[in-house]
């Protein structure tokens, strides 16, 4: 997993709910190709992905094959107070890349 | 959840989509009806059997998808996401797709609205289904139809 791309406000009222948008490269291999020798392609997708805002998860999903390559993933929450929201991408080989941003609310 | 292929009538298009067949070689001998009954098992695993009621969910997809390796999909659920009474989980299936379930999205009151999107793969034309899980236990349903033009699997899918 190389980057990620975050589309987020930096801030917020309290109270709004924001839409927070992410872009992860991975090619999502599915398991279910062959290469050109005839041999099973081994699965390699980014399987979960985990929110965290404030130290509360907010947000999770279970990736399968049939999610696209470099995923895309968008999702809401509340704007509650000032604090880091971390960003959990784990794929099948146990790598995990974060990151964090941090929304500040008044 | 289980894998499988469809066999398939053989016209030109099929010929075409006739890469899938070549990847999934070792499973093409189950028949077509599979998909349904890979739907109905892995919705039953979803749900663990409670009823699925078709409403409040509204699953956005394009009529037409010219290529099946990301087609974006949103699903929206009518909900007040409060504490006393919000969307649990989101399930997506992909009855044509050789594993049926497609992603799962965990929300909670903390999500504000239960609105989510993401993009997916679809290995043939098919009638995408997204199941959500209230708080309350009762699960709702939602479904689109998408057209694809060039299965997700014949380049990488």
């Amino acid at each position: 997993m190389a980057t990620a791309r975050i589309s987020m406000p930096t801030s917020a009222k309290s109270g709004d709910v924001i839409e927070i948008k992410t872009l992860v490269q991975h090619v999502m291999e599915t398991g279910f190709r062959r290469d050109e020798l005839g041999r099973a392609v081994p699965r390699d997708i980014i399987n979960t992905f985990v929110v965290t805002y404030a130290g509360g998860e907010i947000f999770r999903m279970d990736l399968f094959p049939g999610v696209a390559a470099n995923p895309y993933i968008a999702f809401p929450t509340v704007a509650s107070e000032t604090g880091d929201v971390v960003f959990a991408w784990t794929d099948d080989r146990g790598t995990t890349l974060t990151e964090t941003r941090r929304l500040t609310v008044t | 959840m289980t894998l499988r292929n469809r066999s398939l009538p053989l016209d030109r298009r099929t010929v075409i989509a006739g890469g899938c067949a070549v990847l999934l070689s070792p499973l093409i001998s189950q028949p077509a009806w599979a998909a349904d009954e890979d739907l109905a098992a892995a919705v039953r695993t979803a749900t663990g059997g409670v009823e699925v009621k078709p409403g409040r969910v509204k699953l956005t997809m394009p009529e037409l998808a010219e290529n099946g390796n990301a087609v974006a999909l949103t699903v929206s659920v009518d909900s007040p996401m409060t504490a006393a009474d919000h969307v649990k989980a989101i399930h997506i299936f992909g009855p044509e797709n050789p594993l049926v379930t497609l992603a799962r999205f965990h929300l909670g009151p903390r999500s504000g609205r239960a609105k989510v999107s993401t993009t997916v793969r679809l290995a043939n034309s098919q009638k995408v289904l997204a199941v959500a899980h209230m708080s309350d236990g009762s699960f709702w349903s939602g479904d689109a139809y998408v057209l694809v033009t060039l299965a997700a699997c014949i380049d990488g899918g």
